[in-house]
């Protein structure tokens, strides 16, 4: 029978499903911001590197024990989900484990589920020690690892464990009340019947600590996914259309600008007639800048890749800028696009995450420009990339940081001519001489003089 | 040995145009192997390599210019297309299908960015064309230096492998020369660049506490142990920053930096 209970459990859920929307068309909306750029083609392909990366976890197997480790609490988060669901219903409908018609299947899911809560419990405490204690590199330092990045991740951590712990409480509770009345246990629970006897054996205590346990894992559960669209977690929901719309070509080929074209092609045949400039809704021409200054000249894929970044630092640690001292750090360029993203257009729901740029050292010089260029990304950090690719490999998420990089590289060179003396110097070798080098071109095929080879006979 | 070697007339697309004949392929010989000394010396042994298996091949000569690659990861997309248009009305206007470089940089470029502006060419690179000639049968890797029991560490190109996923084609190349092939740890999908990417190769590197083609030499050294060996680079400018990084490191006298194609010139026989 539906009884107030059912009805406060229904307002909850609406109101927490309903923040969850609203702070999801504000993410909508910031990641729109970004230009326009069809990445529809080759469904097939797509799906099949989805797949892979996203639901395969292909690329987190280039570190065996992360892997391994993020594998039991993925694997945990989908399976114990759909015990969500029959919260869900439970909640809703006066029910009582309402999937339990599903006989062995829902007992294998119901042991399935408690092995994989105890391992989401085990991996999430080794990688609070590997933060915390032994402090892995990549997880602990780095300018922008400042004190939001690692309290939002230690705090996922330990939420994760309490929620976990949450669901022990209410399955214990509810099967030593089922054994104390002598029925029949609905699901098998290895790990909650080896604990069946700490809450002791008061019915009307077993029977509140389990309410108490279901309704904490079920707020819980809501609550943390409205902390998603401020936190790095909210990766475990953009991994997946990120990674579709990720770079099919091959990495070394970066995107061509046409206006550019267009406008050279005029140059070189007075009589090329370039197509008419797209228009804005009142009619005047887009003039579209040269690279990136600011978020609104990224594409929204670019975008979307800072909201997907779950900060792990595989980037840069690889990076060979990084690895040698250089400011760059692939992962700071793409924490630094969200920052500006949400400072420019909206933020979620719960707070700014951008608020720690008060804390921590200052190596970076930024400006005071309200601009992603030189406002969060410095001209040095873009000077330190070697374009090698190797941040763009290692991401598990299919993120490419280059992209975003090459786009500030051109807005510097193209808007400001603001290269380097040297690389300045190496355009107008290229321009005079056809070569990167101060050489006259008549030298060119001067290699070819005097070769020989053995002559066959 | 006068009389045993024979002086190469290294054909031009203009002459072979003139003579309304068609190469089988182009070579692209790139800025590198123009105008740098120790590049052009793989230049010489790829042509001595060509010649010696008869593959029907022109150069563009003078009329080559640069594609444009160094402008284009600087960020000078303007002078880029510049240069790539310009060079893609003369490799069109001589009806050109197939192009080969020793030159990753050129290679990616022309393969994966010409297209765009109207340059559509099967473009292969040196590693992938000779490692054709070893399975063809064509090479032998007999005649010459022997390069059995020596240690070799090939040092992957970011333009080749990452860029475009060629890792086994210079390897296969290396495994006919019968040496010991030693992988660094950070190989393959996992390499670590030289630092000459990017444009670096023309101007200082930013403030930091070491230089990339440092950290990378010394791996390499590491992974060849004591004596003498070979670092195998495919690319100009991995040449360049590897020979540095050995000079750096007073190894010159161990420790070698030579390009595929010198090592199987010298295997074959071609060069002295």
């Amino acid at each position: 029978m539906i009884q107030l209970e059912n009805i406060i459990f229904l307002i909850v859920a609406g109101l927490g499903i309903g923040l969850f929307v609203w702070q999801i068309r504000k993410i909508r909306k910031n990641i729109l911001m970004g230009r326009d750029v069809d990445l529809t083609d080759n469904p097939s392909e797509r799906i099949n590197k989805t797949l892979l990366v996203a639901f395969g976890q292909q690329k987190m197997f280039k570190r065996m024990l992360p892997a391994v480790l993020h594998l039991f609490v993925y694997v945990g988060f989908l399976v114990i989900n759909i015990e969500v669901i029959e919260i869900l219903i439970d909640g809703v409908f006066a029910t009582h484990r309402v999937l339990a018609f599903l006989g062995p299947l829902y007992s294998a899911l119901m042991f399935v589920n408690e092995v994989l809560a105890a391992l989401v419990i085990v991996a999430c405490v080794i990688f609070l020690w590997r933060r915390n204690v032994t402090k892995v590199p990549r997880l602990a330092s780095g300018v922008e690892m400042r004190a939001w990045p690692k309290l939002d991740a230690n705090f996922i951590l330990v939420t994760e464990i309490v929620l976990m712990f949450a669901l022990f409480t209410f399955n214990i509770a509810g099967l030593k009340l089922v054994q104390l009345e002598g029925g029949e246990v609905a699901g098998s629970y290895p790990i909650s019947q080896m604990f069946v006897n700490i809450f002791g054996d008061n019915p009307n205590a077993l029977h509140i600590i389990e309410r108490v346990g279901w309704w904490f894992h079920i707020i819980g559960i809501l609550a943390f996914m409205n902390y998603l669209p401020s936190s790095k977690h909210f990766h475990i929901i953009m991994a997946f259309p990120n990674v579709y719309y990720s770079k099919l070509w091959p990495k070394g080929k970066f995107t061509t600008n046409p206006a550019i074209t267009h406008e050279i092609k005029a140059m070189l045949d007075p009589s090329y007639q370039p197509p008419a400039p797209e228009m804005d809704a009142e009619g005047n021409p887009i003039v579209q800048r040269f690279g990136a200054k600011d978020v609104e000249d990224l594409t929204w894929k670019q975008l979307m890749d800072s909201y997907t970044c779950t900060e792990c630092g595989r980037c840069t640690s690889v990076c060979p800028a990084n690895l040698t001292g250089k400011l760059l750090s692939p992962r700071k360029i793409v924490m630094d696009t969200r920052d500006r993203m949400e400072e420019k257009g909206e933020h979620p729901a719960i707070f700014a995450p951008n608020h720690y740029k008060e804390l921590g050292e200052e190596r970076v010089q930024t400006t005071d420009e309200k601009t992603l260029l030189r406002g969060y990304i410095t001209p040095e950090e873009l000077w330190a990339c070697t374009t090698c690719n190797a941040c763009v490999e290692s991401c598990p998420v299919n993120i490419d940081q280059l992209s975003t990089i090459m786009d500030l590289r051109r807005y510097l060179v193209l808007e400001e001519s603001a290269a380097p003396a040297s690389v300045n110097a190496m355009f107008t070798n290229i321009e005079n001489n056809g070569a990167p080098w101060a050489f006259s071109p008549s030298d060119r095929f001067n290699w070819a003089e005097d070769l020989y080879v053995p002559s066959k006979n | 040995m006068e009389e045993n070697k024979r002086l190469v007339k290294v054909p031009t697309m203009a002459e072979m145009a003139a003579n309304g004949e068609e190469p089988e392929v182009l070579f692209w010989v790139g800025c590198a192997g123009s105008f740098d000394d120790r590049y052009k010396r793989v230049t010489r042994s790829f042509v001595q390599i060509l010649e010696h298996v008869g593959v029907k091949y022109a150069v563009l000569g003078t009329e080559e210019s640069c594609t444009g690659e160094p402008a284009k990861r600087a960020g000078n997309e303007f002078l880029f297309q510049m240069q790539a248009i310009t060079n893609i009305e003369v490799l069109n206007a001589y009806n050109i299908k197939k192009i080969v470089t020793a030159c990753p940089h050129c290679f990616n470029t022309i393969k994966n960015e010409y297209p765009d502006l109207g340059g559509n060419y099967e473009v292969i690179h040196h590693s992938t064309f000779l490692q054709q000639l070893i399975n063809e049968g064509k090479v032998k890797v007999q005649g010459g230096e022997a390069f059995k029991g020596q240690r070799i560490t090939f040092h992957d190109s970011c333009y080749l492998g990452r860029a475009n996923d060629i890792y086994e084609a210079p390897r296969d190349v290396l495994a006919a020369l019968d040496a010991d092939l030693v992988e660094m740890k950070r190989s393959r999908a996992n390499g670590l660049c030289c630092g000459a990417g990017g444009a670096q190769m023309f101007k200082e590197a930013e403030p930091g506490n070491k230089e990339i083609n440092i950290e990378r030499t010394e791996e390499a050294l590491a992974t060849l142990g004591t004596g003498n060996g070979v670092i195998a680079t495919a690319c100009p400018f991995c040449m360049v920053m590897m020979s540095d990084g050995v000079k750096n490191k007073e190894q010159e006298g161990n420790v070698k930096v030579f390009d595929i194609a010198e090592l199987i010139a010298q295997a074959e026989g071609l060069s002295k």
